[in-house]
């Protein structure tokens, strides 16, 4: 009896392993994404000033593969990944829309873009986390791959580097383009 | 070249340890007594080997080596000298390769200072110590490998993270890995015990100064971890319960507890297989931090280098070390039998209590910091959930609080039974001072948490409480003064350390409850020339402007604080943009006050000219750093004491049960 007290913490630690093993498996950045494979959620989002009064909304999301990308002005991480936003919108690779996220006012967005360039082919203002809840955003940056049919395919949480443009967002969004 | 001198040196220090991890461990079963010296020079051997490594890397770094993998992901060669140096253990080999560098220091310190050790048992610690080498080296060798070359070589660096070029954090992994591996040497002795079968005083005394010393580089290392968190991360906060800094906490923790059990073995005879177990237990945390940073199985703000096929590894290693150890204790341990007993409410009692709520506390660390892993293996990855300060604050303060509490009350109760009544009755001041203190908050603070409350009158008994117990102890008042300051002159500087140590953790106590009670937080958009006032200091913008570092852009803003009119401060926070990474990176504006700290950190600008702004008043924060320095220069003082240099007692020498003198 006594004897089973000494082996308790073995017993302890065995189970701490098997747990540390099964978390190694997986992927602590991966976030359960439940779009994936579900149409995009229904939304109409009014257009930023200066955009000729030209909204955002679900239905202009079908017909071409695209990029729906969650920024905002507060957001540091945002600006990091926007010089590689640029490229994409300077070599065409990909139409990308944008969902100005959570601006502390109607002039913050486009201001910004001014600053730092203007990568988007449109833009909804959503001030009042309208879209980004339907979307289940977490944070920004996020982007969303979406396919002709308007079927989220893919989420990626965080900037989107040369990296990840490569090894995920490419390669996906060709093979999305070949299926038709 | 030197990479691949740096490289052999490596693989030799494996070989070298290959050996010292059997010989002398047979050496000790046949009592032969070559085969167990022989771990003595091979102790030496293998730090002499692993400086060489170390300084090959170093020197990779210092002349911006580009045929390094290593060095061109983790430098550049506009980096500034010291973060080129502190680079090499910025990244993930090279912290590997300075912790077992950090082991084979320990080892060899072992080899050439532990003269009065009996040879077996320092056999078998070496032997041991070498095993859990050998686990690194190949970890290092096969799958970390910080002299891979390259070809064709760069041209230039990735730059380190910029989060790290700070010199707050150029020292803190050195003084953390020293608290860390210093664990592995209480360890390997409890190994060595376990497989003796045999833990005494001689032991026990042996322990106890490895224990103090990985202690107090851990207390330094966590504190200074936590100041980088504070002043880097810009949140105004020092502590987060970050997967990571709990790795560091949980080893600490448990180390609390055995350099207290050790006391109890060294003087006491008893609870010898429960401070073996918090020896063993102490060291797998370390090495259950270093799992949970390198592999990246938890995510955390501090997480710089994770890969999961190193996680597998490390995870072999653990599974070994820890399942290993802990298999030989539940077959050695229930031999150790314990001579000395006591009553409850004695020394040894409130040490065991000590003991019991250091390691309760350690178990909710490890659970909040699991659960979520325990959450996402159940659900196969689908629920994701973080546990958060809220948890950790909720079960943590009512844990420590009695700890804290009972800490005044514990050096003042006798060996083997003491007598609570008068312990209290000699207490009596401190409990009134804390009972005003707790009042006068109370009144001072309307209605905000009670924790306020709670931490100052806690702090108050247990400063009070120290002072009253050196008082106690030189029997002030009660004999001539002359006499005190002669007693007084003569204490052992153990006890002085236990005094110094316990002191500044009340002052700690005090600077946590300050900043976590009463930090006060503002947000704002600020023009140039507006003002805001914060605690009733006036904090006017003065604009900004943009400047040029070695390797980053700074914004850098200007703040004037005043305090009814009279100038207080200039702050002048930073937002860096490290230019290779395009990596944003804020360096808060800091004025320490003894009352509180003034705290200013600048954002992002807006169209029309304004900035955003935080600001923050921390009150008393300061005093946790000069808490947790006053803990380590107490500890380090008691290192000093001539007790732990001349030989421990022969184990004869005291007979059962007899009561040892102080």
């Amino acid at each position: 009896m006594k004897r089973l007290f000494y082996i308790l913490p073995l017993v302890g630690f065995l189970v701490i392993g098997a747990y540390l093993g099964v978390g190694l498996t997986l992927d602590p950045h991966k976030l359960p994404n439940m779009l994936e494979g579900q149409p995009v959620p229904a939304f109409d989002l009014p257009g930023l000033e200066g955009r000729d009064g030209k909204g955002f909304s679900n239905a202009d999301l079908l017909g071409d593969v695209s990029l729906v990308n969650v920024f905002g002005s507060w957001c540091v991480a945002c600006r990091v990944e926007h010089p590689f936003l640029m490229k994409i919108k300077e070599n065409g690779w990909v139409p990308i829309h944008g969902i100005d996220w959570r601006e502390p006012d109607r002039n913050a967005g486009p201001v910004w873009l001014r600053r730092h360039g203007d990568p988007y082919t449109l833009i909804g203002d959503d001030p009042r986390s309208i879209a980004a809840i339907a979307f289940g955003v977490t944070g920004a940056p996020e982007t969303f791959v979406v396919d002709k049919q308007g079927i989220v395919r893919y989420k990626h949480v965080g900037p989107i580097t040369e990296q990840v443009w490569a090894e995920t967002l490419k390669p996906l969004i060709d093979h999305l383009r070949e299926q038709g | 070249m030197i990479a691949e001198l740096g490289h052999f040196a490596l693989i030799l220090a494996l070989m070298v340890a290959l050996t010292q991890g059997v010989i002398p461990l047979v050496g000790a079963q046949r009592n032969h007594a070559p085969w167990m010296q022989y771990a003595n020079q091979s102790a030496i051997l293998q730090f002499v080997l692993v400086a060489i490594s170390f300084a090959c890397l170093t020197h990779a770094y210092v002349t911006s080596d580009f045929s390094l993998v290593n060095v061109v992901q983790n430098s550049h060669s506009t980096k500034p000298m010291l973060y080129k140096v502190s680079g090499v253990w910025g990244n993930h080999e090279g912290s590997m390769l300075l912790w077992v560098l950090i082991l084979a220091v320990f080892g060899a310190a072992v080899a050439m200072f532990g003269r009065y050790l009996p040879p077996a048992l320092k056999a078998r610690a070496l032997a041991v110590q070498a095993l859990i080498a050998v686990g690194f080296y190949l970890f290092i060798l096969l799958t970390s490998n910080p002299f891979q070359r390259m070809f064709p070589p760069a041209q230039d660096g990735q730059d380190l993270n910029p989060l790290l070029q700070d010199p707050g954090l150029a020292f803190h992994p050195p003084m953390l890995y020293l608290g860390y591996v210093g664990f592995s040497m209480a360890f390997s002795f409890a190994i060595a015990a376990l497989i003796e079968g045999r833990v005494d005083a001689a032991w026990a005394r042996w322990v106890r100064p490895w224990t103090l010393a990985a202690w107090c580089f851990l207390t330094g290392g966590i504190a200074l971890g936590s100041w980088w968190a504070y002043y880097e991360l810009g949140w105004g906060g020092f502590w987060f319960w970050d997967p990571v800094e709990n790795a560091s906490f949980m080893p600490w923790l448990i180390g609390t507890a055995l350099l207290h059990s050790c006391v109890v073995v060294e003087k006491r005879d008893t609870m010898k297989a429960w401070t073996v177990f918090l020896a063993i237990v102490a060291f797998s945390f370390s090495l259950l931090g270093t799992f949970l940073v390198r592999s990246g199985v938890l995510t955390s703000v501090h997480a710089f280098a994770t890969d999961p096929e190193r996680g597998v590894f490390i995870l072999v290693l653990l599974l070994i070390v820890i399942g290993g150890s802990l298999t030989l204790y539940a077959w050695r341990a229930p031999q150790l039998k314990s001579t000395g007993v006591f009553q409850p409410i004695s020394r040894e009692g409130a040490l065991l209590l000590n003991n019991l709520l250091m390691g309760t506390a350690a178990g909710v660390v490890l659970l909040g910091t699991l659960y979520p892993l325990f959450i996402d293996a159940v659900s196969g990855g689908q629920d994701k959930i973080s546990v958060g300060p809220p948890f950790f604050n909720a079960v943590f303060i009512p844990l420590m609080t009695p700890m804290v509490a009972a800490m005044a009350v514990g050096p003042l109760l006798a060996w083997k039974r003491g007598d609570l009544a008068r312990a209290l009755k000699t207490l009596w001041l401190a409990m009134a001072l804390a009972l005003v203190f707790g009042i006068a908050t109370w009144s001072l603070q309307s209605g905000q948490s009670p924790w306020g409350i709670v931490g100052v009158a806690i702090g108050s008994w247990l400063a009070i409480g120290t002072l009253i117990e050196l008082a106690d102890r030189v029997r002030l008042f009660r004999i001539p003064l002359r006499d005190s300051l002669r007693r007084l002159a003569k204490l052992p500087r153990a006890n002085w350390g236990m005094t110094l140590a316990h002191f500044g953790l009340a002052l700690a106590v005090f600077g946590i409850t300050g900043a976590g009670a009463w930090k006060v937080e503002r947000v704002q958009s600020m023009r140039p020339g507006e003002t805001v006032n914060v605690s009733g200091y006036d904090f006017r913008f003065d604009g900004a402007s943009e400047k040029e570092g070695p390797n980053y852009l700074i914004t850098e803003g200007r703040f004037t604080v005043t305090k009814d009119g009279k100038l207080i401060a200039e702050l002048a926070p930073e937002k860096r943009i490290y230019t290779v990474r395009q990596m944003p990176t804020t360096e808060a504006g800091i004025h320490t006050l003894l009352s509180g700290d003034l705290y200013a950190v600048i954002g992002d600008s807006n169209a029309d000219g304004s900035f955003v702004t935080r600001i923050y008043f921390n009150p008393l924060v300061v005093w946790m750093w000069i808490g947790a320095l006053t803990m380590v220069a107490g500890g380090a003082l008691s290192l000093s004491d001539r007790r732990f240099r001349i030989g421990a007692p022969k184990r004869s020498a005291m007979p059962a049960g007899a009561q040892p003198a102080e």
